[in-house]
C-alpha cells in the first residue's frame, strides 16, 4: 500500500505537468487551429497550402535544417572521435567542458557575439582589411551560409555528447582489426566506426534537426529579412497580425511534418525509434 | 627451410624502460609460441610485428621484405586479436570476407573463397549467422577464418584461448595445432599458460623481463632449461637450495640446506661451494624406489594427498619442514599412502637441475 501511495506522490507532479502545460494549451491550440471567426473550417490548413510563401517557406526550412544536421554531424564525427579515442584519459573531461562552456550563456548572447564578430564594423572584418586580404569591409551577416554556421554552432553539443557516449562503446581492437585486414582510414569510418555510432547518430541527428527547425534566435538575428524561417511565420501569425488561429494550425503543421521527416529518415536508414531511444 | 619472420635486434623502450629485446627468426610452416608472464613484452613484441608499435630500433622481415615504415594494412601479417576483434555489426561471412572487399576482389570469387575457408574451419553454412549467436570456439574460429582467407605469411595470434572456459580450451589447442599443421601458414602465438605452448608448438621461446631466456623444442625446455627461470616456469618444479660441493661438465655433487648429499645435473659448471639451487619436478620423484646407488634417496612425510585425478600429486615435508610436491600415479600401487606416514623417494641424478644462485632468480 505505501509503496503505491509513493508511486502516486511521485507521478502526480509528473502528470500534472504534462496536463496543465502541455496537453491542456496544445489541445487549445488544437481547437484553435480549425476555427476562424465564422466558426469551425479547415481554411487555416488550406492558407498554407494555396499562399506559396507559407510552404517554400516551410521547405526551406526543411532543408536548411536538413543541411545543418548533416553538416554538424561531419564536424562532430571527428570531435567525438578525437575526444573518445586519441585524447589523453585526464583531457577527456576538460574537452567536454570545453566543449559545454558556450552553453553557460543564453543562445542570445552567443548570438550578438557571432554578430560583433562578423558584422560590416566588426571583428573579423576589422581584422582582414588590417592584413590587407580585403580592401573594403564585407557585411557577413544576414547570408544564408553566417545563418547555417550559426546553426550548426548552436548545435554541435547535442550532436557530439550522444556521439560520445556511443563511442566509448566502441573496442578500440576493432578499429585495429579492420587496420589489420587491410582497411584504409576512410574505409574503417565507413565500414567500423559509422555503423558502430548509428544509435548516437540517430539520436543526435533528431535532437539538432529538431532544434534547427524549431529554432527562432538565431535565424532571426543572423539569417536577416530575406531569409525567412517557418518559425518566422508563426510568430508574425501570433503577434503581428494577431491571427491565433492560424497561427496554431502553422505549430501544427511543422510538427507534423517534422516529424514526418524524421519518420522517413528512420525509414531510408533502416531503423527503429525504439532501439534509438536504448 | 627458409625464414618466414627474421627479427634482428629488435628494442622497444618504454619512458626510458627496455620493454623488449629480441632477436630470433621462425621457420617457414611452423608453429612458433612466445610464452611468458604478463608484463614480460610480448604483447608488445606481437603488436611491433603487426605493425601496431613502432620499434625503438632493430629490424622486422616478413618472408623477405623489410617492414620498415609498412603500415598494418599493408603488411602480409594478420592478427588474431586476444578478444578476437570480431566486427558485431557485420554476419559472419561480410567478417571473413572483409579483408578481399578491401582488396578489391570481385563478389563471386569472395563468395567461393568465403564458403571454403567456413568449410576448412568447420562452420560450413553458417555465413548469414551473426556474431553473437556463436559459442565462444565458433567465435575463435571466425575469427582465425577471417585472417586465413587473406593468406597470411604470418599468423599472430595473442593469446585467443585466453578467454575461454578450460574444458574448450583443452579442445581448441588440438583443433588450432591440427588447423595449423593442415594449411600450413606459420603461426606466431603467445601465451602465458606453458600448456597452450607446449602442446601446440613446434618452438617455443619463453620470454621474461622483455628478452628471450630459451629458444627451444617443448621438449628441450621442459628437459634442460637452461636457466631458473625457465625450470620454474615451464612445467612444475620444486625449488630446493642449498650448496655446490663438487662440480664438473656433467654431475655436480648438491648439499640442501638439510643436508642432504645429492648428486645432480648441473646446468654450466660453476666454482665448489657456491650457492645453488635444486630444481626438481614431482614426476621426476620416484615413490618408494628399489634402492638402488644410481638413485638419489631420502625420506619424507606425507602432509597432504592432492587428488586430481592423472595430475594427482602428495605434498610432503623433510625433516626442515622444507615442502616438496611428489607425483602420485594413479596406477592403484600407492592406495595404502595415508597422510602422516613415511616414504621412501628417489630421483634420478639425471632429471633434477642444479643452477649457481645469481641476482636472475626467476
Amino acid at each position: 500500500m505505501r509503496g503505491r501511495a509513493l508511486f502516486w506522490l511521485f507521478i502526480t507532479p509528473v502528470l500534472l505537468w504534462l496536463l496543465l502545460l502541455i496537453l491542456l494549451p496544445h489541445l487549445d491550440l488544437l481547437l484553435l487551429s480549425f476555427r476562424n471567426r465564422e466558426g469551425w473550417t479547415l481554411d487555416n490548413y488550406r492558407t498554407f497550402f494555396y499562399e506559396p510563401v507559407y510552404w517554400l517557406t516551410f521547405v526551406r526550412t526543411a532543408l536548411y535544417s536538413i543541411i545543418t544536421t548533416f553538416l554538424t554531424l561531419c564536424l562532430a564525427l571527428p570531435v567525438a572521435f578525437y575526444i573518445t579515442k586519441l585524447a589523453r584519459p585526464g583531457m577527456r573531461g576538460l574537452l567536454v567542458v570545453l566543449l559545454l562552456l558556450p552553453f553557460w550563456v543564453s543562445e542570445l548572447v552567443r548570438v550578438y557575439g557571432w554578430m560583433i564578430l562578423l558584422r560590416e564594423s566588426g571583428g573579423l572584418n576589422y581584422l582582414l582589411l588590417k592584413l590587407g586580404i580585403l580592401h573594403q569591409p564585407v557585411e557577413m551577416l544576414y547570408r544564408d551560409a553566417t545563418m547555417i554556421m550559426g546553426l550548426v554552432y548552436t548545435s554541435m553539443l547535442f550532436m557530439v555528447v550522444p556521439l560520445v557516449s556511443t563511442m566509448e562503446g566502441l573496442d578500440d581492437s576493432l578499429i585495429e582489426a579492420a587496420c589489420d585486414l587491410g582497411a584504409g582510414r576512410l574505409t574503417i569510418w565507413w565500414t567500423i566506426i559509422i555503423p558502430h555510432c548509428k544509435p548516437g547518430i540517430t539520436s543526435g541527428s533528431i535532437v539538432v534537426f529538431m532544434l534547427v527547425l524549431g529554432n527562432y534566435l538565431t535565424p532571426n538575428l543572423m539569417g536577416g529579412k530575406n531569409s525567412l524561417w517557418f518559425t518566422e511565420q508563426i510568430y508574425n501569425q501570433f503577434i503581428a497580425s494577431f491571427n491565433w488561429n492560424q497561427g496554431a494550425a502553422f505549430g501544427f503543421l511543422l510538427l507534423a511534418l517534422s516529424s514526418a521527416i524524421i519518420w522517413l529518415g528512420l525509414k531510408i536508414t533502416g531503423q527503429r525509434l525504439g532501439e534509438v531511444a536504448r | 627451410m627458409s625464414a618466414d619472420l627474421v627479427v634482428t635486434g629488435l628494442v622497444k623502450n618504454f619512458a626510458g624502460f627496455r620493454a623488449v629485446d629480441v632477436s630470433f627468426s621462425v621457420e617457414k610452416g611452423s608453429f612458433f609460441s612466445i610464452l611468458g608472464p604478463s608484463g614480460c613484452g610480448k604483447t608488445t613484441l606481437l603488436r611491433m610485428i603487426a605493425g601496431f608499435e613502432e620499434p625503438s630500433s632493430g629490424q622486422i622481415i616478413i618472408s623477405g621484405r623489410d617492414m620498415a615504415g609498412v603500415p598494418p594494412n599493408h603488411r602480409p601479417a594478420n592478427l588474431v586479436f586476444q578478444h578476437l576483434a570480431l566486427f558485431p555489426m557485420m554476419n559472419v561471412a561480410d567478417n571473413i570476407a572483409f579483408g578481399l572487399k578491401r582488396r578489391r576482389v570481385a563478389a563471386a570469387e569472395i563468395r567461393r573463397r568465403t564458403g571454403e575457408i567456413l568449410e576448412r574451419v568447420e562452420l560450413p553454412g553458417y555465413g548469414d549467422k551473426a556474431i553473437h549467436q556463436l559459442s565462444g570456439g565458433q567465435k575463435q574460429r571466425v575469427a582465425i577464418a577471417r585472417c586465413l582467407i587473406l593468406d597470411p605469411k604470418v599468423l599472430l595470434l595473442d593469446e585467443p584461448l585466453g578467454a575461454l572456459d578450460l574444458k574448450l580450451r583443452e579442445q581448441m589447442k588440438v583443433e588450432l595445432k591440427k588447423l595449423q599443421a593442415k594449411i600450413g601458414t606459420t603461426f606466431i602465438y603467445i601465451t602465458h599458460d606453458q600448456s597452450e605452448a607446449l602442446v601446440m608448438s613446434d618452438t617455443v621461446a619463453v620470454m621474461h623481463r622483455g628478452r628471450f631466456e630459451q629458444l627451444g623444442s617443448p621438449q628441450e625446455l621442459y628437459h634442460d632449461p637452461h636457466t631458473p627461470f625457465v625450470a620454474g616456469f615451464v612445467g612444475e618444479s620444486n625449488k630446493w637450495p642449498g650448496e655446490l660441493i663438487t662440480c664438473t661438465a656433467d654431475e655436480a655433487e648438491f648439499r640442501t640446506e638439510e643436508g642432504y648429499l645429492f648428486r645432480a645435473r648441473p646446468n654450466i659448471p660453476a666454482v665448489p661451494g657456491a650457492r645453488a639451487s635444486l630444481f626438481l619436478r614431482p614426476e621426476a620423484i620416484f615413490l618408494e624406489p628399489e634402492a638402488t646407488p644410481a638413485l638419489n634417496s631420502f625420506a619424507a612425510t606425507v602432509r597432504a594427498i592432492l587428488f586430481d585425478g592423472a595430475n594427482s600429486r602428495l605434498l610432503t615435508t623433510v625433516v626442515s619442514g622444507r615442502e616438496l610436491l611428489v607425483a602420485l600415479p594413479q596406477n592403484r600401487a600407492f592406495d595404502h599412502i595415508r597422510v602422516g606416514d613415511t616414504v621412501n623417494l628417489g630421483w634420478h641424478p639425471g632429471s633434477g637441475v642444479v643452477f649457481a644462485d645469481g641476482e636472475d632468480q626467476g
